[in-house]
């Protein structure tokens, strides 16, 4: 491709994309993240390819592979182009039928998504209730883009924010913007992003800046960047050109975690194209403009999201974190200044530029502006990413996006903001989610996990996950951080393990006090949330653990019995499943299972197809 | 891991970790003779190779198994079963999460998440995700393993 070597270089190369244009034939998408090929992506797409040719379909059918769309509950799912017909869980034997449906102008009717409420066939993604309630500013640029092609990426306004930057002789406006649009950072905390790039600029010139971009999505149960770096990598590097204008930096680094295959690809691929371009490196477009990106891959470690351990970890060093300040704005990676930002809030820099900061700002409340998206996971009907104003209640995410509990029962909590968040109970979920009443509820917004959890889940297990967690995870840096989580997770397993006392009950909450206001870093400094927000709201079940030695949801190992109730055939397929052989009894007749054997391994109920095992 | 250093970055502290990750790409692991020679070529002290190498969960001081199999252990997955899953691993290999089988073939890990959360639990094996795995699904799996890994291969898109 040749490079670009002016701003009138870009904009021929705009006209030369328009003028090319897409053919007007329709379009099969289908969504390839990691999740999508988990699902079996991959062979949908080959089979899909081969009934192309077979059937000699080219001009009248073809195929767009992109990242995740969100509705990871239905994947493999496929859109049709341009009337977005909605195709969910398409199988190899389906997949040809629906293409040939659409080189028709059809749709294959009985493979339509099915609304579970009214059992009828939406035909059109946009009226699917999970998709029509949000706001995908950002997601649904997945849907359109080849997250392999940069020409793909500009085909759809990719770059025409950073051309409206570079156009402007004052740099310094695009600081302005950003602020001006109240965006705030999408890791957590919510700092305004256009206050900390105010203070970069304002740094004292000489040695170089740094711009990083913080992909070390290290929240279990939160994914959204994943899908942002998959599905659409230049988004990100556009945002950082851009802030680089903006502060004066010259250097940019994405920080991305190991753990992330796909989206290394995508990146790295992407920033090569678009140093063949001329958007990164030396004299950008010709306007004296020198900035370049690194990938730098985490290797696994949580408290690498915090800035300070982040910039040690990119300089080689463990990554612990150090007091502050000075802040790494003053003095970062190699005692430069350096901004670190989110992948979310990197992929909104081209939306605000683009649609300029009034009309960002609309959308969302008045100190959150902007979509969030939230990766919806855990006891849940549909399971996915869903991008949502800001100020939009709980309620209307769980029950009017997510279609309520997968199961049975009920819906008693929402955990958000990973380890550093807590659980909001149901009788909260008129909560709107943005950054202050998420906080003033003993949560945190956070990166945007969403872990639903039912009448199934037990709260103090979940407490127990999060210390665990969290106790290996700290960096043993503060003497209270490293023991206080480590005594935490013990009175916790003690209590899970029916040996709990009420006093113990009491220092739990103390030593949260002190780990809370002795240590260092947010780690710490949050890692009692779990325990003491599940606390405030699940006081009950925590003392049923104590008083009466009982597990309400049955999960906690050691105060639970295993039991085959009067359903049971006699199939024998627990027997065969039970790696203690604690299951008897004749075939065709009601089994018993041997207390004293059993290990409360779950593998009877899971083999048994007559709901028989009971636990209680 | 710094791919390309081209700015402000020292190359002996910036690129320590990606050389750690490229030598455990070829070996399995970090064994104390690479870990002297890395401390040797980028002027580091031993303990601070040491340090870095075990502070990061994604490095291994000990030689892995053929196969590598690792149970997703993230907040999705451990509300939908998860540790349930690593116990049925752990029963059918005869070995504890993070240690390898005698004969050197499995070695079975834990990951805090690999965002991949709507299909949990999740595994994988040899860089292949299984999702919505249940105890039967283990059993499967592993008695496929033992079988050769094209038959897990086969198995994967179903």
């Amino acid at each position: 491709m040749k490079r670009l070597n002016s701003l009138d270089d870009l904009r021929a190369l705009q006209a030369e994309l328009a003028a090319r244009g897409e053919p007007e034939v329709p379009t099969i998408v289908i969504p390839a993240g990691t999740c999508g090929q988990a699902s079996g992506a991959d062979e949908i797409v080959r089979v899909m390819r081969q009934a192309i040719e077979s059937d000699s379909l080219e001009g009248k059918a073809r195929l767009r592979v992109t990242g995740c769309h969100g509705f990871c509950q239905m994947e493999p799912s496929v859109l049709v182009e341009p009337e977005g017909t909605f195709y969910p869980r398409v199988t190899p034997e389906t997949a040809a039928r629906i293409v040939k449906a659409a080189a028709r102008g059809e749709a294959a009717e009985d493979l339509l998504f099915v609304d579970p409420s009214t059992g009828l066939p939406i035909r059109y993604q946009n009226e699917i209730p999970f998709f029509s309630r949000q706001v995908r500013s950002i997601l649904s640029r997945n849907e359109k883009i080849d997250p392999l092609s940069i020409e793909s990426y500009i085909e759809n306004d990719g770059y025409a924010p950073l051309l409206t930057v570079l156009e402007k002789k004052n740099p310094r406006w695009v600081v302005d913007e950003v602020k001006a649009s109240g965006l705030r950072g999408r890791g957590g905390a919510g700092f305004s992003t256009g206050l900390k790039w105010e203070m970069l600029a304002d740094q004292p010139n000489g040695t170089g800046r740094f711009l990083v971009c913080n992909a070390d999505e290290g929240d279990p149960g939160a994914y959204m960047d994943r899908s942002v770096l998959e599905g659409n990598p230049h988004s990100i590097i556009e945002g950082m050109v851009i802030g680089a204008r903006g502060t004066g930096s010259t250097q940019g680094i994405i920080y991305v975690r190991n753990e992330y295959p796909l989206a290394i690809k995508h990146l790295t691929s992407a920033v090569e194209q678009a140093r063949e371009l001329g958007l990164l490196g030396e004299n950008i477009l010709g306007t004296g403009l020198s900035f370049d990106i690194d990938l730098v891959h985490g290797a696994g470690a949580f408290v690498c999201g915090e800035e300070t351990a982040l910039i040690r970890s990119i300089e080689g060093k463990m990554g612990e974190p150090r007091q502050r300040p000075p802040f790494p704005i003053q003095k970062g990676i190699g005692g430069k200044p350096t901004a670190i930002n989110n992948v979310e809030t990197w992929a909104n820099i081209p939306l605000i530029i683009g649609k300029g900061a009034p009309d960002f700002e609309k959308v969302g409340t008045k100190g959150s502006s902007g979509t969030k998206i939230f990766s919806l996971v855990g006891k849940i009907r549909n399971t996915g990413l869903v991008e949502v104003p800001m100020g939009i209640t709980i309620e209307e995410i769980i029950y009017g996006i997510g279609g309520g509990p997968s199961g049975d029962a009920g819906i008693k909590a929402v955990q958000t903001g990973g380890p550093s968040g807590g659980c909001i109970p149901v009788e909260r979920f008129d909560l709107p989610v943005d950054y202050d009443s998420l906080s003033e509820a003993g949560s945190i917004m956070g990166s945007g996990g969403m872990i639903v959890m039912d009448e199934k889940t037990c709260m103090v297990d979940v407490a127990k996950y999060f210390m665990n967690f969290l106790k290996d995870e700290s960096c043993g840096k503060c003497y209270t951080c490293r023991k206080g989580t480590q005594r935490m997770h013990e009175i916790l397993e003690d209590i899970s393990g029916g040996k709990g006392t009420l006093e113990q009950l009491d220092l739990l909450e103390e030593l949260s006090g002190v780990v809370k206001d002795t240590t260092m870093c947010g780690l710490g400094q949050t890692a009692p949330n779990p325990v003491l927000s599940t606390l405030r709201y699940f006081r009950d079940e925590y003392l049923e653990h104590i008083e009466n030695r009982r597990c309400p949801a049955a999960v906690c190992k050691d105060l639970i019995v295993y039991s085959i109730n009067d359903n049971c055939t006699g199939c024998r397929a627990c027997v065969k499943a039970c790696p203690q052989d604690a299951i008897t009894g004749e075939k065709k007749s009601r089994h018993t299972i041997d207390g004293a054997k059993c290990i409360k391994c779950g593998a009877c109920r899971s083999a048994c197809r007559f709901e028989a095992v009971e636990v209680v | 891991m710094i791919q390309k250093t081209k700015h402000g970055l020292s190359q002996t502290n910036g690129s320590l970790i990606a050389m750690l990750e490229e030598i455990q790409a070829e070996d399995g692991y970090l064994s104390e003779e690479a870990l002297r020679s890395v401390a040797e070529r980028t002027g580091r002290s031993l303990v601070d190779v040491y340090g870095v190498a075990t502070f990061y969960r994604s490095f291994s001081l000990k030689p892995r198994g053929r196969h590598l199999i690792c149970a997703c252990l993230g907040t999705a997955c451990h509300v939908r079963g998860a540790p349930g899953i690593v116990e049925e691993l752990e029963r059918c290999l005869g070995v504890k999460a993070g240690e390898t089988t005698s004969d050197g073939e499995f070695t079975l890990e834990t990951v805090n998440c690999l965002g991949a959360c709507a299909l949990g639990p999740i595994i994988v094996v040899d860089g292949r995700y299984f999702s919505n795995v249940d105890q039967a699904g283990v059993k499967d799996i592993v008695a496929k393993l033992h079988a050769g890994s094209e038959q897990v291969k086969e198995t994967l898109v179903s």
